[in-house]
């Protein structure tokens, strides 16, 4: 399935791009995210994201479906 | 209520205008500033981000938190994005409410959950090592 990934901040440095539509067969946000992390080297552990698929906050083991959007949100640091 | 994420310098007093009510006996903003240091280091500037999307919708979430738990009338809070310099107003949150208990309560309540729940990321320029994303080391 296509999924669509979009990259903010620290994530957005280490993958060198904002946004990115990939094939992928990971069932779930956290298996996505494992898979990134290897291929990206990325240094955030998945325990420090928080998670938004299609807009929203989402749980780690929502089922991920053809074209949806997801956003791994690093630790916030408004104000 | 609004909660804007903006990438425009904050006007204070159109904001101030637009949560007042008559019945409003109290008015408590809050700004949050831009700082020259941070945990003893030199600052020179910052660089704010946001998934917009998701930051208004929390954003509006903590208004609507806010008007439930205390007697306000109205409020709101507008976080700034882009490169800030020392000075610059980095969010503003304002409250109106019949008194100033609610007033003070509610605006204290609106700034600590949007520290610690709105997707937005604050990049530090340093006078004497590399720019780093506050939060991600």
């Amino acid at each position: 399935m296509k999924i669509q990934i979009e990259y903010f901040a620290l994530l957005k440095e280490q993958r060198g791009i904002s946004i990115e539509t990939i094939e992928t067969k990971a069932a779930n946000p956290e298996i996505l995210y494992s898979d990134l992390k290897r291929q990206y080297s990325f240094s955030l552990e998945p325990s420090m994201l928080k998670l938004a698929v299609n807009e929203d906050f989402a749980n780690w083991d929502y089922s991920l479906k053809d074209g949806d959007t997801v956003v791994f949100i690093p630790p916030v640091a408004g104000g | 209520m609004q909660f804007q994420i903006t990438n425009q310098e904050i006007k204070l007093e159109s904001l101030r205008r637009a949560i007042l009510r008559d019945v409003s006996g109290a008015f408590v903003s809050f700004e949050g500033l831009v700082r020259n240091n941070n945990d003893g280091r030199p600052v020179n500037g910052l660089e704010y981000s946001s998934y917009i999307p998701l930051a208004e919708k929390e954003g509006m979430r903590i208004l609507s938190e806010a008007k439930e738990r205390y007697s306000i009338e109205a409020a709101a809070c507008v976080h700034r994005i882009g490169s800030l310099k020392i000075g610059e107003i980095a969010v503003w949150v304002g409250v109106s409410a019949a008194h100033r208990d609610a007033a003070f309560n509610a605006n204290r309540y609106i700034i600590d959950q949007t520290k610690a729940r709105v997707p937005i990321w604050k990049r530090e320029a340093y006078l004497d090592s590399p720019a780093e994303w506050v939060n991600c080391t």
